[in-house]
């Protein structure tokens, strides 16, 4: 796979992932992956469990060696450079934190281990707590802090040792839905006042979309695609990426070539639909996103639509400005989804009213299956 | 309303036999050798108060020598068998998985299947003049005639250390065991060295398990009586068996209660002085071991 | 009300209970004693004969003296400390009953031997103690390895450093008091004159110290250690000697120049023994001479019976004949009764020489 890196340039970036290979046995867990994280970048690798991302992490910290390939950073080589010496800190999924020592202390710890006195650490973690929104919170046990707070003293004792680069493993898998939504949003403004560059792993998408400046989305060991959210989402490099990358409705059929550059997909219900892609073989997958599925009472406003069909609807699934339907539609297997606007004349929609949907062939795209 | 007499008298019932046994077998016992300690022989079957037993101890230097010797070797003891133990209770508790984790744990034990004696028994057979080791150390040359290396200090330390070993991986890795592995590799991620992460993090999580161990194997050392006698031989001295002198030997019982008491009193201090240098308190250590 | 009640009948119960207990233990003798004391053959024999079964507890006299003392003489019937050490224990602590001589058949000791005996163990004009099996504490020596050693002395002869030993218990003291010139027996009396010879015996030993390579607890041990070479010479009884001379000619028990010294072995009956008449009864059987030919050829040892010694067997005979020349037999120190109070002289002696290095 060739990756499109832009226009960043060996020197100017902080990480280096160069042809990086790791085996277990037969099983390669991470396969020749490449790319490169710019500074001050917040970069994520998304995927599902088992993808690769944490074995890839972990040796970016220095847990796990690489069968084959170079890590750099900033241009110097990690390979054979022990963990404790890498300029690279680590936010763990558990988070981590020394349970033996208070707050001040476990920020302390790294500055001590490098060397700084006591007192020093000691004024310096303090200052660092105050940036984190948990000023006086030194001499507490970490044991008593709520879970954001521990959240933030996990990333200050990173922090404080001006990484190259911050690594985080899903530290917000252990928090409850309310508290992950704003810590999001609290981490990538720390992220932004301190300007650090951030690798963080994760298998939210929602997660990875709002945080990041470019996204790694990461199957089987090997990158998908890395590009912005928005590139992600709307053009999707490969089925994986579109199917994994936010909310979609997958068709699968056989590929025909159609008039004026777009791919028509013939469903195995005798149905056609038509997308943009490159199916070059028969089998195709053919993806079309909920929010681009225009709905209509009547199949007159629908009529400059290459993609129109009938339907019913089999459900309403409210949950306010992401509020969707599910419609039974005559020729498709599954339901189509689609969203359903809370200000239009279709918000008090019913189950088994009929209803016509379509879609432009710019909003399918088409794969090769 | 009625029910609560009757819970309360269940409740008696059931704390009868622990009350019991540590009133009849514990207390009692230590409140009787305390009276007897005491007690001075003023002529046949006459006995009369005194401290005369305490102040023989600290007038005879033999007794107090012995004593000093015995708590002196016992915290050594106990210092070497807790820097053998803790790497075998780490490699327990952090790198053996499953089946082979089992299998140490059970090697460990497996010596503690036969009694004390016969372990000892064991050791004087491999050291002996006329033992394995001598046999050995000859017929690869290392020594041109046999070798004694029983009956000195260094076998008794031995076979305490032995002897204690088992008592101190236990809690050991059962307090190694709880440290989540994703801390120890921060304490290296933040830059901890080797040292750094053994001292400052590793060592802090595992201290309930220190002390408790460390506890018990200075018990069980200063209490010991077999090994010190048997591997030490003529000059394996030890204050249990002054205790034992006094009271088989010498029928001197006032005196042997007064050792007795007076050793019951440095196991306590000894412990006391553990807990409080290394700021742990009696009830998290217990419950470590 | 209701809880008292059932507490009553509970201990009642507990004490009936009790009662039965003890009430069926009566046809039972507790017999303390030495091991090889009362072999399995004569116990089976004595059971037949008088249905009266015989608990076994081995033991030295030390440990007798102490489990005696802590019970203040119950939980045995019987007991078979040595004579000299009858008396002072007696005063002490009252640990014994006194004999009723007249249930005993006198005409089966040996009228020397009982009559000493009893004179021994007399205390307040009472007699404690008759005799069972005597023997004698000597050398056993390599005489392959150390042909010279003659006397306790010589066990410190630096040419034996490292291959000798002895027990650091009180023949030691005695017997290294007769070695040097001194007669411990004859201070008995006089507890500052016995103190300051102890004294001087306890410094002697100490120097020998160096040449010890143990002080032996168990005869086992010992033997053990002569067998493989270890030891080529220590202070011992003469069961053990002879035993190792019937396995190798080169060993042998030697009579010390300065005497041996000889123990009597006796019966007492405790304090709070339960079943005198089957102590009694074992007593008389034991005395027996065929029985106690058979118990002194268990024990190795020679018998107070009268006329046992015409059935002993040859071996034993030769053995002694060899051990004990006319002259030596003549020097054996019998030990005289321990007064109360010199244990504790000793004691400290002791402690003394196992704390020295």
């Amino acid at each position: 796979m060739t990756l499109c890196i832009g226009s960043v340039m060996a020197s100017s970036t902080d990480l280096d992932i160069v042809n990086v290979t790791k085996r277990f046995g037969s099983h390669a867990a991470v396969d020749d992956v490449s790319f490169s994280v710019a500074p001050g970048e917040f970069f994520s690798i998304l995927g599902p469990s088992g993808c690769g991302k944490t074995t890839l992490m972990r040796m970016i910290a220095g847990f796990e060696h690489p069968t084959s390939g170079d890590i750099r950073i900033r241009g110097k080589s990690m390979i054979g450079v022990p963990a404790n010496k890498r300029p690279v800190n680590m936010v763990f999924q558990s988070l981590a934190l020394f349970p033996m020592m208070s707050v001040g202390e476990n920020v302390a710890y790294g500055l001590t281990c490098r060397g700084v006195s006591r007192a020093q650490a000691e004024e310096r973690a303090n200052r660092m707590l105050e940036r984190v929104g948990l000023k006086g919170f030194g001499e507490r046990r970490v044991t008593a802090l709520s879970g954001g707070q521990r959240q933030r003293v996990a990333i200050a004792r990173c922090l404080v040792l001006e990484p190259t680069l911050v690594l985080l493993d899903e530290p917000l898998g252990a928090l409850d839905l309310k508290l992950r939504e704003h810590m999001k949003i609290e981490l990538k403004q720390l992220q932004g006042t301190f300007n650090t560059t951030f690798a963080y792993i994760t298998h939210d998408q929602s997660e990875a979309l709002v945080m990041s400046d470019r996204i790694a989305v990461m199957n089987q060991g090997r990158f998908e695609q890395v590009g912005s959210p928005r590139e992600l989402y709307h053009n999707p490099a490969t089925p994986f990426v579109a199917s994994f990358v936010g909310e979609t409705n997958r068709l699968q059929g056989e590929a025909a070539p159609a008039a004026n550059g777009t791919i028509a997909v013939r469903l195995p219900s005798g149905a056609v639909v038509q997308g943009q892609g490159s199916a070059a073989a028969k089998a195709a997958l053919a993806f079309v996103r909920p929010e681009a599925v225009a709905l209509a009472q009547d199949p007159a406003p629908l009529s400059n639509l290459p993609n129109r069909f009938e339907g019913r609807v089999s459900a309403v699934l409210f949950d306010g400005a992401a509020s969707s339907l599910l419609i039974d539609t005559t020729g498709f297997e599954q339901p189509v989804r689609a969203v359903l606007p809370q200000a239009g004349p279709l918000a008090g929609i019913q189950v088994g009213a009929p209803i016509h949907v379509g879609w432009t062939a710019d909003a399918m795209k088409v794969f090769a299956a | 309303m009625t029910g609560k007499p009757a819970q309360r008298l269940t409740l008696f019932l059931l704390l009868a036999p622990a009350i019991l046994w540590l009133g009849l077998l514990i207390v009692l016992p230590h409140v009787e050798i305390l009276v007897l300690s005491f007690s001075e022989r003023v002529a046949p079957r006459v006995y009369a108060f005194g401290f005369g037993n305490y102040l023989e101890f600290f007038t005879e230097p033999l007794y107090w020598r012995t004593f000093a010797r015995t708590a002196f070797m016992s915290i050594l003891v106990t210092a070497l068998t807790l820097v053998l133990a803790f790497p075998i209770a780490l490699y327990i508790a952090r790198v053996a998985q499953g089946r082979l984790k089992a299998m140490l744990l059970l090697l460990c034990l497996l010596p503690f299947w036969v009694s004390e004696l016969v372990r000892t028994l064991g050791w004087m057979i491999l050291l002996r003049e006329t033992g394995v080791i001598s046999y050995m150390l000859r017929s690869i040359g290392l020594a041109g005639q046999p070798v004694e290396l029983l009956y000195n200090d260094g076998a008794v330390i031995l076979g305490l250390v032995y002897g204690g070993l088992l008592f101190m991986i236990v809690p050991l890795a059962n307090a190694l065991e709880s440290l989540e592995p994703a801390v120890v590799e921060a304490g290296y991620d933040l830059g901890g060295s080797r040292w750094t992460v053994l001292r400052r993090i590793v060592i802090p999580h595992a201290m309930p398990g220190i002390v408790a161990g460390c506890i018990i194997v200075f018990m069980l050392t200063v209490g010991n009586f077999a090994t010190p006698v048997l591997l030490g031989g003529k000059n394996g001295l030890w204050f249990t068996e002054q205790i034992y002198a006094q009271f088989i030997t010498r029928f001197n019982w006032p005196q042997g209660a007064a050792f007795g008491m007076l050793l019951l009193l440095l196991s306590s201090a000894i412990v006391w002085l553990g807990l409080r240098l290394t700021g742990q308190s009696l009830g998290t250590t217990l419950k470590q071991a | 009300m209701l809880t008292k009640r059932t507490s009553l009948k509970l201990a009642t119960a507990l004490a009936a209970l009790m009662v039965v207990g003890s009430a069926e233990a009566a046809e039972k003798l507790r017999l303390l004693t030495w091991s090889g004391y009362a072999p399995a053959d004569v116990v089976a024999q004595f059971t037949k004969e008088t249905g009266i079964e015989v608990e076994v507890t081995t033991s030295n006299n030390e440990e007798m003296i102490s489990k005696l003392r802590a019970t203040q003489g119950a939980g045995f019937d019987l007991a078979q400390p040595s004579q000299d050490r009858i008396a002072g224990p007696q005063a002490e602590f009252g640990i014994y009953k006194p004999l009723d001589v007249s249930k005993l058949k006198s005409d089966q000791f040996i009228a020397s031997m009982l009559e000493a005996t009893k004179k021994n163990t007399t205390v307040d004009g009472k007699v404690y103690g008759v005799p069972h099996i005597w023997g004698t504490d000597g050398l056993v020596v390599n005489t392959k390895a150390a042909s010279k050693v003659a006397d306790y002395n010589d066990l410190c002869d630096p040419s034996l450093a490292g291959k000798t030993s002895f027990r650091a218990k009180r023949p030691a003291l005695i017997a290294f008091a007769f070695a040097n010139g001194m007669d411990p027996f004859a201070a008995y009396g006089d507890a500052k004159a016995y103190a300051a010879l102890m004294d001087k015996v306890g410094a002697k030993l100490a120097e020998c110290k160096k040449n010890v390579k143990f002080f032996w607890e168990g005869s086992d041990q010992l033997l053990n250690a002569v067998r493989s070479g270890e030891i080529v010479a220590a202070m011992a009884w003469d069961t053990g000697g002879w035993k190792l001379n019937a396995e190798n000619p080169d060993m042998k028990f030697v009579a010390p120049k300065s005497g041996a010294l000889g123990w009597v072995d006796t019966f007492a009956i405790p304090a709070k023994g339960r079943n005198d008449d089957a102590a009694y009864k074992w007593i008389n059987f034991n005395m027996r001479p065929e029985i106690a030919a058979k118990v002194a050829a268990a024990a190795g040892n020679f018998t107070a019976s009268n006329g046992a010694d015409k059935l002993m067997e040859g071996k034993l005979k030769d053995q002694f004949a060899e051990s004990f020349p006319k002259a030596a037999i003549d020097n054996i120190r019998w030990y005289p009764a321990v007064p109360a109070g010199l244990e504790e002289i000793e004691g400290k002696v002791l402690d003394r020489l196992k704390a020295g290095s």
